[in-house]
């Protein structure tokens, strides 16, 4: 039971002060998202049936390493991004919620250093 | 965690039907039923309709029920021209006002529920009080600074007047909010549709000169950015204005006072 009053209840905690940050950042990447996509389905394609050396040596190339270490840390960091939304939109249960978001943002970072650590042996021959 | 199901005191069953005593031109509405004191859980009625003695509207039927099968039939409903907004509802699946809404623009039997996801009250009423308090809490009057003219109104062009058109028309029916999934999951906190809606209203006033502090009160993850642009509220608003697009300017306006 609570006898506060509803307008104490609208107001709440009050604004958060952010939020565009999170809103712009998901639609700038959605954007580079666009042409670095047509890239790496290009990329793909190519190298369809190639054998193993083939694809190790395109994926070593200087552009081809570095356009694709782009496009896996911006994939990475824009489904951290969206999957941090649908978390907040439906758990209600704080203690997962947070968990999840934690998770979430631990694995996107986790594949991130994945990402530019197997790229960098593969173009830098180590 | 989720909840798949509605909770145990609210699943709707069976109900009374009331057939119609003449006439031929008959038409069935189905309308929610809960009574609080009863203990009892929400039912539906069944309610025959002769509408060569009825009105052309929702509205019209309700009030034939009310007046002459069932007077404990309970629904808010006022000026019956859409000017109000006490009778929204949910009729056909979709949030309206029932005075507006013509019964011939329903196929097979009417079905009539209050505004979702809202507490009831009684019957078709639904508890707006969180509603009508997020309205109170953008402060939804003019802010300002300077002294009004001492000898006039405060002025506006005709081009900044004009960008009132479509805002002002709101009559806070709560049917937008109502059927925004976000407001549904998070209405505690996001703000919904009309309420943004009449946030943009005093935010694009030329005459208001607290636009700044608006959108501080907005920058959040919750009040505003819930928004995901879903379009339910454009859709369904009785009133034909466009809740989506008032959203979507004040993000513009978000990131117009920001660096990237």
């Amino acid at each position: 039971m609570s006898l506060q009053t509803p307008i104490a209840r609208a107001r709440g905690l009050g604004s958060a002060k952010s939020g565009s940050e999170h809103w712009i950042v998901q639609r700038i990447t959605a954007v580079l998202l666009l042409p670095l996509t047509l890239w790496f389905i290009y990329f793909a394609c190519m190298l369809v049936g190639a054998d193993y050396a083939a694809i190790r040596a395109a994926v070593g190339q200087p552009w081809n390493a570095a356009l694709l270490a782009t496009f896996l840390i911006i994939v990475l960091y824009h489904a951290q991004l969206g999957l941090q939304v649908v978390i907040e939109d439906y758990l209600h249960v704080r203690w997962l919620e947070i968990t999840a978001l934690v998770a979430v943002k631990f694995i996107a970072f986790f594949g991130s250093v994945v990402v530019l650590l197997a790229l960098a042996r593969v173009a830098l021959g180590a | 965690m989720a909840q798949f199901r509605l909770p145990e005191n609210s699943r709707i069953s069976g109900g009374k039907h009331h057939p119609a005593k003449s006439g031929g031109n008959i038409r069935r509405f189905k309308i929610y039923r809960w009574e609080p004191d009863s203990g009892k859980n929400p039912s539906t009625d069944t309610f025959d309709v002769d509408l060569d003695s009825c009105g052309p509207m929702v509205l019209d039927a309700l009030i034939k029920i009310k007046n002459e099968v069932d007077p404990t039939l309970t629904f808010r409903r006022s000026c019956r021209e859409g000017i109000c907004g006490s009778c929204a509802m949910n009729i056909d699946g979709s949030n309206t006002l029932a005075c507006t809404k013509a019964i011939a623009d329903v196929k097979g039997e009417v079905k009539i529920y209050p505004l979702p996801h809202m507490p009831v009250v009684k019957d078709l009423v639904p508890d707006l009080t969180h509603f009508y308090a997020q309205h109170a809490s953008i402060r939804p009057w003019i802010r300002t600074q300077s002294a009004p003219p001492p000898d006039s109104e405060r002025l506006q062009s005709k081009e900044e007047r004009a960008k009132l058109d479509g805002l002002y028309e709101c009559i806070l029916c709560a049917c937008c909010s109502t059927s925004c999934p976000s407001y549904w999951w998070n209405g505690e906190r996001y703000l919904g549709p009309a309420i943004l809606l009449q946030a943009y209203r005093w935010i694009i006033d030329s005459r208001d000169e607290a636009t700044g502090e608006r959108l501080d009160e907005l920058e959040d993850p919750f009040k505003l950015y819930r928004c995901h642009t879903i379009m339910n509220c454009t859709k369904t608003c009785p009133k034909g204005l466009n809740p989506a697009l008032a959203i979507a300017e004040i993000k513009k306006l978000m990131v117009a006072r920001r660096g990237l």
